[in-house]
């Protein structure tokens, strides 16, 4: 088993909690992590990245190489696309469809959208609103992780249990919400039928 | 022991706990921060009295440390690369006094500058000053070096630096403990004179220093951080073949970038893998010998690249940055390494044109918006002028909206810079430094201003931290007003005011009276970052709590 996941998004959004539920399912199943991280100047509402590599053998670089991706998560969609040199021919790009507008040049959302759909293997979904919608505003980020999931090769319960040590010290009400949200993008995902394909 | 998920930084600081360490000595910076906040939140050095708390900067902080190490304990002073060179006239001179108990500097670099004005090689420095380097390619490395960098520091009786990149430092990954080492006890130096660097001692402190580079060379020749992969491959299995057309040095962090393009760990060609310094000379005479080409792979400056091939070799034998088989300027990755040793780099998808820069910005809400907002009102009416600043959140100024700030050079200087301005005849001269900034390099440059009444404007934009790194401890907080009286500004020219857009226009009429006062002014605009705004607000609650 081997993902090399890069996480994307704007400093401030939270991916590094994506990227510590992965990695927290990831010890249980005693497999190797590395992850690079992105501290500093950046996080003041800059574009952030962050390297996570699983795999059951050792891992070398903590940088993945380009065009050896097998996952792209982003919580913003024109984040989505600065690091496409990254992704495998054969990768996934789940996306956010909720733009974070802090820049006087953001690109045109139908473009953006268009941009997305043209590539052969990818998910977009509103992760904002279906967190709203099973009332947990502020979970958008386990949707995403939710919507991603499909595509890890660690199990569904690995990843609950995840959410709990994650969350844990934060009450169950928090956990309860938060794996509803990652349950939602879960479905979501499972249901997804590309734009345009037939 | 048990197995930890640690960043690099966090492996050091954790390595240093168990290696012994009485005290951490440190000024926050990027990538280096997270040693010294995580033995701040570590239970065993809370439970210990390790000493943690931060330093007014880097200088003070290797200061501090070698006091420690006077008084026969382990300590440790942490920086990122340029806090070196505030910290160079104590780093350089601690190596010809030389330690009692054992003292390791924890220095990271920054290529690519992510966060910093520049990419400089901390390798330089420790070579600069004589004293053994380790550079860690791994986190594991990270804790081992850290934890046995005390030992090796009290072994040869000289300082221990650990040069390590932003990459190691903000990248996690699993670390295996060791038994946590008592601290030593107190005890002051066999020699009377060790420390006391007059001429004739400094001398001889300086003999002793050279006399020690041949075991400095001998622990570096037999370390287990450099290794030679001649006949065994990369997993230390035997290799198949040996192709000796080519030989790759790699250094730190860069091994694993070599490794990556091995995914079996079958490179055919001898490998030395470099983490302790001075350099290896025997095992790098023997791979330079019996190699064809010989390719360095080093994040930083090509250090070791250019001592081997000094300025005569016109042999081209040697690759890397200084011919360009390596980009000459930023940091290293897999995919150089993997261009440099002839293979495919696979990238099939570009990044669509549509996509824009997203720069960091300043905080929806943060006072120094309001604090920009004032002052490009006030200065607008002085036609074009330009205005000085420092190294934090505050530099943020520089970028549009608000293009308010013209200089960001090193820590203290606006100060400094708007008084050689002001000498030169510029009128209004103004500074825009943050709180901490100013305590840690800008006093003495108030200092230079009182003493001559240099007509110039010092903004100290107090937002009661250190918040570029994160939101650490300003030492200037609650005191900023008795430090500027201390140093000798006028009491009439020291406004502080809360930069707040209902207080634009009071913030505008008090700039545009000091702008054009013929001395020395001081205006402190004070309101809390907003990132610390909500925690310090829970503390107070749970302060308040604790006592109902």
């Amino acid at each position: 088993m081997k993902a090399d996941i890069i996480l994307s998004g704007v400093g401030g959004q939270g991916i590094l909690s994506i990227a510590a539920t992965i990695g927290m399912a990831a010890l249980e199943n005693d497999l190797h992590l590395k992850q690079a991280e992105v501290h500093g100047m950046s996080q003041r509402g800059g574009a952030v990245q962050s390297h996570l590599r699983i795999s059951e053998k050792e891992i070398a670089s903590d940088l993945i190489p380009l065009g050896k991706a097998d996952l792209i998560i982003s919580v913003e969609p024109m984040e989505s696309l600065r690091y496409l040199p990254y992704l495998s021919e054969s990768g996934w790009l789940v996306t956010n469809t909720t733009p974070f507008i802090n820049i006087p040049d953001y690109p045109d959302m139908n473009e953006l959208l268009l941009e997305i759909e043209k590539l052969p293997h990818h998910i977009a979904i509103n992760a904002d609103e279906i967190a709203r919608k099973v009332k947990s505003p502020r979970s958008s980020n386990m949707v995403m992780l939710g919507a991603a999931s499909p595509f890890l090769d660690i199990t569904y319960e690995s990843l609950e249990r995840g959410i709990q040590k994650i969350f844990g010290r934060k009450g169950e009400k928090i956990v309860k919400l938060n794996i509803e949200a990652f349950e939602a993008g879960r479905d979501f995902a499972i249901a997804y039928t590309p734009v345009g394909s037939s | 022991m048990e197995k930890l998920l640690l960043l690099g930084a966090e492996a050091i600081a954790q390595g240093a706990i168990d290696g012994g360490m009485s005290g951490v000595y440190a000024y926050p910076g990027t990538p280096s921060t997270e040693i010294t906040e995580y033995i701040q939140n570590n239970k065993t050095a809370i439970e210990k009295n390790i000493h943690r708390n931060w330093s007014a900067n880097e200088k003070t902080a290797v200061e501090a440390a070698l006091g420690m190490s006077y008084a026969g304990k382990r300590a440790m002073a942490c920086m990122k690369h340029v806090g070196l060179n505030v910290a160079a006239d104590a780093f350089i001179n601690s190596a010809i006094t030389g330690v009692n108990g054992g003292l390791v500097f924890a220095v990271a670099d920054d290529p690519s500058m992510h966060s910093s004005q520049n990419e400089q090689d901390s390798r330089f420095f420790g070579k600069f000053a004589m004293i053994p380097i380790l550079e860690p390619s791994t986190q594991q490395e990270a804790y081992d070096m850290a934890y046995e960098g005390f030992e090796l520091s009290e072994k040869l009786g000289v300082p221990v630096l650990i040069r390590f990149t932003t990459r190691l430092s903000h990248s996690r990954a699993g670390v295996q403990r060791n038994e946590i080492k008592e601290q030593n006890t107190l005890s002051y130096p066999e020699d009377p004179i060790q420390f006391v660097l007059l001429p004739f001692n400094a001398r001889k402190r300086y003999k002793g220093l050279l006399d020690k580079q041949v075991l400095m060379e001998e622990e570096a020749e037999n370390s287990k951080y450099n290794i030679y992969y001649e006949e065994l491959n990369l997993s230390g299995e035997a290799k198949l073949k040996t192709d000796k057309s080519f030989g790759i040095i790699a250094c730190g962090i860069a091994y694993n970038y070599l490794m990556e393009n091995y995914p079996n760990r079958d490179c055919p060609y001898p490998v030395l893998k470099i983490g302790q310094y001075p350099m290896p000379y025997k095992k790098i005479e023997k791979i330079v010998n019996e190699c064809e080409k010989v390719l360095l792979l080093e994040d930083g400056y090509p250090f070791v690249e250019e001592q081997l091939r000094g300025f005569l070799d016109k042999s081209k034998k040697i690759k890397g940055r200084l011919d360009k088989t390596i980009p000459r300027a930023g940091e290293l990755n897999p995919d150089h390494v993997a261009k440099a040793l002839g293979k495919d780099v696979k990238a099939e998808l570009k990044i669509p044109s549509l996509v824009a820069n997203r720069p960091p910005e300043l905080c929806s809400g943060c006072a120094h918006r309001d604090v920009y907002n004032a002052l490009n009102e006030t200065m607008r009416e002085h036609g074009k002028q330009k205005v000085f600043s420092d190294i934090g959140c505050y530099t943020l100024g520089a970028l549009p909206p608000w293009n308010a700030i013209h200089s960001c050079v090193d820590m203290g200087a606006s100060i400094t810079m708007a008084k050689g301005a002001a000498d030169a005849g510029v009128r209004p001269s103004v500074a825009v430094i943050g709180d901490s900034t100013f305590t840690h390099s800008g006093m003495t440059a108030l200092l230079d201003c009182v003493y001559e009444d240099t007509p110039v404007t010092i903004i100290i934009a107090d937002n009661s931290t250190t918040a570029m790194t994160g939101g650490q401890a300003s030492h200037a907080t609650g005191r900023l007003e008795e430090i500027c009286i201390g140093i000798g500004v006028k009491p009439e020219h020291l406004k502080v005011l809360t930069p707040l857009p209902k207080y634009h226009e009071e913030m505008v009429k008090v700039l545009r009276e000091e702008l054009v006062y013929e001395g020395v002014s001081v205006i402190i605009p004070r309101r809390e970052c907003i990132q610390t705004v909500p925690k310090s607000k829970k503390e107070k609650r749970i302060k308040t709590e604790e006592v109902v």
